[in-house]
């Protein structure tokens, strides 16, 4: 685990999201609660769609472009839609954020 | 022919009628005799027409028309003193009517406690639309208040529409909990809670002495001396049979007009129907015994054998928000057992009653989803032994896994007698026949089987009957629950959020007992939009709950850039904006469209460039176009005036008032406007949201169009002479539809769903439409201000990403 501060907890509206560039790709960030969080691809399992720019509604997110619903926890597809997104381990400490650079790394590689 | 009188034409008279014309047109010579100076309208939706869901109109159930063509001669305003049974005729203040067979129909009458004071103007009963319509009278003045003697299903639906008119309500009932008939304890408190969260008081225990008042009532008086200010005393305190013409006429008449098993009375030409019948002792307060009469006298008149029976009845409250349920025998017993299940958060209560292995009774608040299985098994007399345990979560959790939870796979479950309308006795063998025969909408099963077409409260189980049936074929047509989060339509929502004043959408989920922790994305924006439209000042709008498009402020495309388009008002623009507008076009490398709206696109925005673009526009005077709103988008203009060889009014400057006026505002759809400056029409006026044609003696303002997915033609709404009466009429129409639409109605539909009368009627009393003006003007004071403007002094950061961890050294 090599946990890296990507910012403030604050800086992410309660059902709201922002993104992290990475190696990876594009990492979303979800706030769900006062202090949950979730980080996922922001890539759309169907066609791509920014997923940080979908509703967040419990521990679910909604694509912008065509309404597939993923989980946040375990990345599946809800519903009748089959499909995933991935997942990556990031945590709350102090108010800051920190996510795993090692986890996403090695899906990079 | 054979002569057929009826005195009264009411609900049972009313359904009867319905039966003998449809077997056999040409039997009788009929003629009806009705006090009220009306025919045949369903009574029991007065209480919506009360709370202003519902008009008058919409609940006739025989017109005018219906009676000419179907050669039914009718008296109506004429009240019947007696009969004179040797020469049979029916007699009217100075009229006769001869009759070969007769029927009694006329109802019952409000029983009126005699306390002193009980005869003073003000003191009304309700039975009929004139109690109706004084009622919504006293109601319209200010600081009214209201006192309802009499806390059971009348007194209680009377005293919900009276609050929702802005009355002060008091309730007094003389028992120790509300509905004491036909529920117990439990359920009763959760009731009165209810009620008491909309700002009804209510008063139990409560024992009135009199009725007080200086030639008209001003106060009630209970026995405890607690005075209560009244300017209208409203008595639901029971209802008596109305039988006085039985007694007149010398037929046998006990508590009511006895009648036998084929509605006949001791006199064998005459018969009786509905509530002023007593039939083995039983008297009668709900319509569904009343239509099996009505089936009964009807083929008893036409010579098929048929029996009355009685069956067993159940209640519901017709008051939006307060679901309850009662049926049966709920009294405790020694031999009885009780299983009750409570959830205190969602303010559910049921309560089954159980005797010999059989339910024989049900209460249920807040959750009566399956109260019909619950009565069918009652009915039934099913043995309920084998699922004990877990009867009382309803029919989802018997029987296979696969069914859990599937509110259709119960429907799909149910025998075909269980009984799906309880007013009119449709059972769903009944229904499943009329979708066989072609009825494939709920409005045809309506009309087939009558089911949902009194109360309508089992509407949602009818069209799931459809949903079985015809799977994808079935295309609801009716209002269906907003989301899976919720069994409330939209327009309960609504309705509920005003009522009981909710202000945040955790007031909305906690208080409408939503069954998911905060919504999802098809309710939330819906609510947002709902509460930022009913409580402009206090409700802070919620970004979160918006469409990516509403958050950003721009349209999302398919590769997740953006486009972006400026507003130009009324389509004019100058050379200085377009240069500004191509110096963006080229810094953020833009596609650039002419839209359909007048006006120019730029497409291909990068998310994190938008700040910098909006910055680029607002610096040359620009502001956001809003092209990606549940809001307004645009007027189109035509040259008018200004140029055009033909124009008769400035319609290019009056479109630019108009969208200076309204830009900024949320609808529950979008919003297109045009000003067309003469009839030749040349902005396509007459197929928008709203349209203006300009004439030589004014302005001709026309609404509903719609030229999207339906193609439809505006309908006038009024023509005005000046540019000012414009502004207040289409500002007033638009917070009207800002007001009371469901959310992703365009205004088209909306209209269809109102009426347009409804909506003329509002905005031609003067005080409305500067009321609905001014709402207005308060909204915008919050909502008119450019978001892009907005969004790059406060929110710039939040179009950048959180991180760019890209630079980091891969470990
Ligand atoms: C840009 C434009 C097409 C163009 O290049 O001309 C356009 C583009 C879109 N229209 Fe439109 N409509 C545009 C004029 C129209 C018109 C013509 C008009 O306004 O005079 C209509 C018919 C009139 C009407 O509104 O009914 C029109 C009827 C629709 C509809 C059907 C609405 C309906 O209720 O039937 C939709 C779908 C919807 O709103 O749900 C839609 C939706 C859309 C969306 C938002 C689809 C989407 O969700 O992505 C498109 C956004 C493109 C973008 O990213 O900018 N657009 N659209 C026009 C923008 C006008 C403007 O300046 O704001
Ligand atoms: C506000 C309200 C809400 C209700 N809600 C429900 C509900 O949710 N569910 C339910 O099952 N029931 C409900 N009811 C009860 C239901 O309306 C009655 O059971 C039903 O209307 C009785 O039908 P009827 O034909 O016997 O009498 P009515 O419908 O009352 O018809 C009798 C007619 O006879 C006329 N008449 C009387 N005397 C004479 C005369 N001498 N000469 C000429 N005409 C005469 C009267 O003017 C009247 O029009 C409600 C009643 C009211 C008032
Ligand atoms: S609508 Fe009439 S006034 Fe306007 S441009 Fe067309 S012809 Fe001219
Ligand atoms: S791209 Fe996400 S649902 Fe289609």
């Amino acid at each position: 685990m090599s946990w890296t501060d990507i910012g403030e907890l604050g800086a992410i509206p309660i059902r709201g999201s922002r993104i992290v560039k990475t190696n990876a790709g594009c990492i979303a960030i979800f706030r769900t609660t006062e202090t949950e969080v979730f980080a996922t691809s922001n890539k759309c399992a169907h066609k791509g769609g920014p997923l940080s720019e979908g509703i967040v509604h419990d521990r679910k997110i909604t694509c912008p472009l065509h309404n597939w619903v993923f989980s946040l926890e375990t990345g599946e597809a809800q519903g009748a839609d089959v499909g995933r997104i991935k997942t990556y381990p990031v945590k709350i400490k102090n108010n800051r954020l920190l996510l795993d650079l090692d986890a996403i790394n090695a899906s990079a590689a | 022919m054979q002569k057929l009188v009826i005195i009264g034409a009411g609900m049972a008279s009313g359904r009867t009628l319905e039966h003998i014309v449809e077997a056999s047109p040409d039997a009788f010579d009929i003629t009806i005799i009705n006090a009220e100076p009306r025919g045949n309208y369903n009574r029991i939706m007065l209480s919506p027409v009360l709370a202003g869901e519902r008009s008058y109109e919409e609940i006739i159930t025989h017109d005018d028309d219906w009676y000419a063509s179907h050669n039914i001669a009718t008296r109506f305003g004429k009240t019947v003193t007696s009969v004179d049974r040797d020469r049979k005729v029916v007699i009217i203040a100075n009229e006769e009517v001869s009759y070969d067979k007769l029927i009694i129909a006329t109802g019952s009458t409000p029983f009126i406690i005699p306390v002193p004071g009980h005869d003073l103007p003000g003191v009304i009963g309700y039975r009929d639309l004139e109690d109706t319509n004084a009622m919504i009278d006293a109601a319209a003045k200010a600081e009214a208040c209201a006192v309802v003697i009499g806390g059971g299903l009348l007194g209680l639906e009377a005293a919900a529409g009276l609050r929702m008119r802005g009355m002060e309500v008091t309730v007094l009932h003389n028992d120790g909990h509300l509905m004491n008939r036909q529920l117990d304890e439990a359920a009763g408190y959760l009731l009165q809670t209810d009620l008491e969260k909309r700002g009804i008081t209510v008063m139990t225990n409560a024992n009135t002495q009199q009725i007080a008042g200086d030639g008209k009532v001003e106060k009630v008086v209970l026995e405890d001396g607690t005075e209560i200010p009244a300017n209208i005393v409203l008595m639901t305190a029971g209802i008596r049979p109305a039988a006085s013409i039985g007694q007149a006429t010398g037929i046998k008449v006990g508590r009511a007009i006895e009648v036998d098993h084929q509605m006949r009375t001791s006199d064998p030409d005459i018969f009786a129907v509905g509530e002023c019948v007593e039939f083995e002792s039983n008297i009668f307060g709900l319509v569904a015994p009343l239509y099996d009469q009505a089936k009964v006298l009807a083929n008893t008149l036409l010579g098929i054998e048929d029996s009355f029976k009685i069956r067993e009845l159940s209640t519901k409250l017709k008051v939006t928000g307060c679901d309850l349920f009662s049926a049966g025998d709920f009294a405790e017993g020694d031999a009885r057992e009780d299983i009750v299940f409570r959830d205190p958060k969602r303010r559910v209560y049921k309560r089954l009653v159980i005797e010999n292995d059989r339910l024989i009774g049900a209460v249920m608040y807040g959750d009566t989803a399956d109260s019909n299985w619950f009565f069918g098994m009652i009915k039934d007399g099913t043995n309920i032994e084998s699922m004990r345990e877990t009867l009382i979560f309803g029919p989802a959790f018997q029987g296979g896994s696969a069914s859990q939870m599937d509110p259709l796979a119960a429907v799909a479950a149910l025998p075909l007698e269980a009984e799906i309308c309880g007013c009119n006795g449709v059972c769903k063998g009944d229904i499943t026949q009329a979708i066989e025969a072609g009825a494939h909408t709920l409005d045809d099963v309506r009309a087939k089987t009558k089911a949902s077409a009194s109360c309508g409260t089992c509407t949602g189980l009818v069209e799931q009957v459809l949903a079985v049936s015809l799977g994808d074929r079935f295309e609801v047509s009716a209002e269906k629950p907003v989301c899976k989060c919720t069994d409330l339509t939209h327009e309960d929502v609504r309705r509920l959020i005003k009522a009981q004043k909710l202000k945040s959408q955790p007031a909305v989920w906690q208080e409408l007992a939503w069954k998911t922790p905060n919504g999802c994305p098809s309710c939330r924006p819906a609510i947002n939009y709902y509460l930022l439209a009913d409580w402009p000042l206090e409700y802070q709008d919620d970004l979160q709950s918006r469409f990516v498009n509403e958050r950003n402020h721009a349209n999302i495309q398919k590769d997740g850039t953006y486009s972006v388009v400026p507003r130009m008002w009324g389509g004019i623009t100058t050379a200085d904006e377009l240069i500004a507008i191509a110096t963006a076009a080229k810094r953020f490398d833009a596609t650039v469209k002419v839209t359909g709206g007048q006006r120019i696109d730029l497409l291909g925005i990068k998310k994190e460039d938008l700040p910098l673009i909006w910055s680029d526009l607002n610096n040359a005077g620009m502001v956001s176009g809003h092209a990606y709103t549940k809001g307004l988008r645009t007027v189109k203009t035509c040259v008018g005036t200004d140029w055009c060889r033909f124009g008769t009014q400035d319609s290019t400057g009056l479109g630019i008032k108009l969208e200076k006026k309204l830009w900024g505002s949320w609808t529950p759809h979008k919003l297109k406007l045009a000003v067309s400056g003469c009839p030749r029409n040349c902005s396509e006026a007459t197929c928008k949201d709203i349209g203006i044609i300009c004439v030589d003696s004014g302005y001709q303002i026309s609404v509903g169009g719609a030229a999207g997915m339906d193609l439809k033609k505006t309908e006038a709404l009024v023509d005005v002479a000046t540019e000012a009466e414009v502004d207040e009429w289409v500002t007033a129409f638009v917070q009207l539809y800002r007001e009371n639409g469901k959310y992703l109605d365009r205004i088209y539909k909306w209209v269809s769903k109102v009426g347009l009368d409804w909506i003329k009627e509002e905005l031609s009393d003067p005080q409305r439409r500067m009321e609905l003006f001014d709402n207005f003007a308060i909204s915008q004071s919050v909502y008119q201000k450019d978001p892009w403007a907005d969004h790059v002094s406060n929110r710039a950061n939040q179009y950048e990403p959180l991180a760019d961890l890209t630079m980091e050294a891969v470990t």
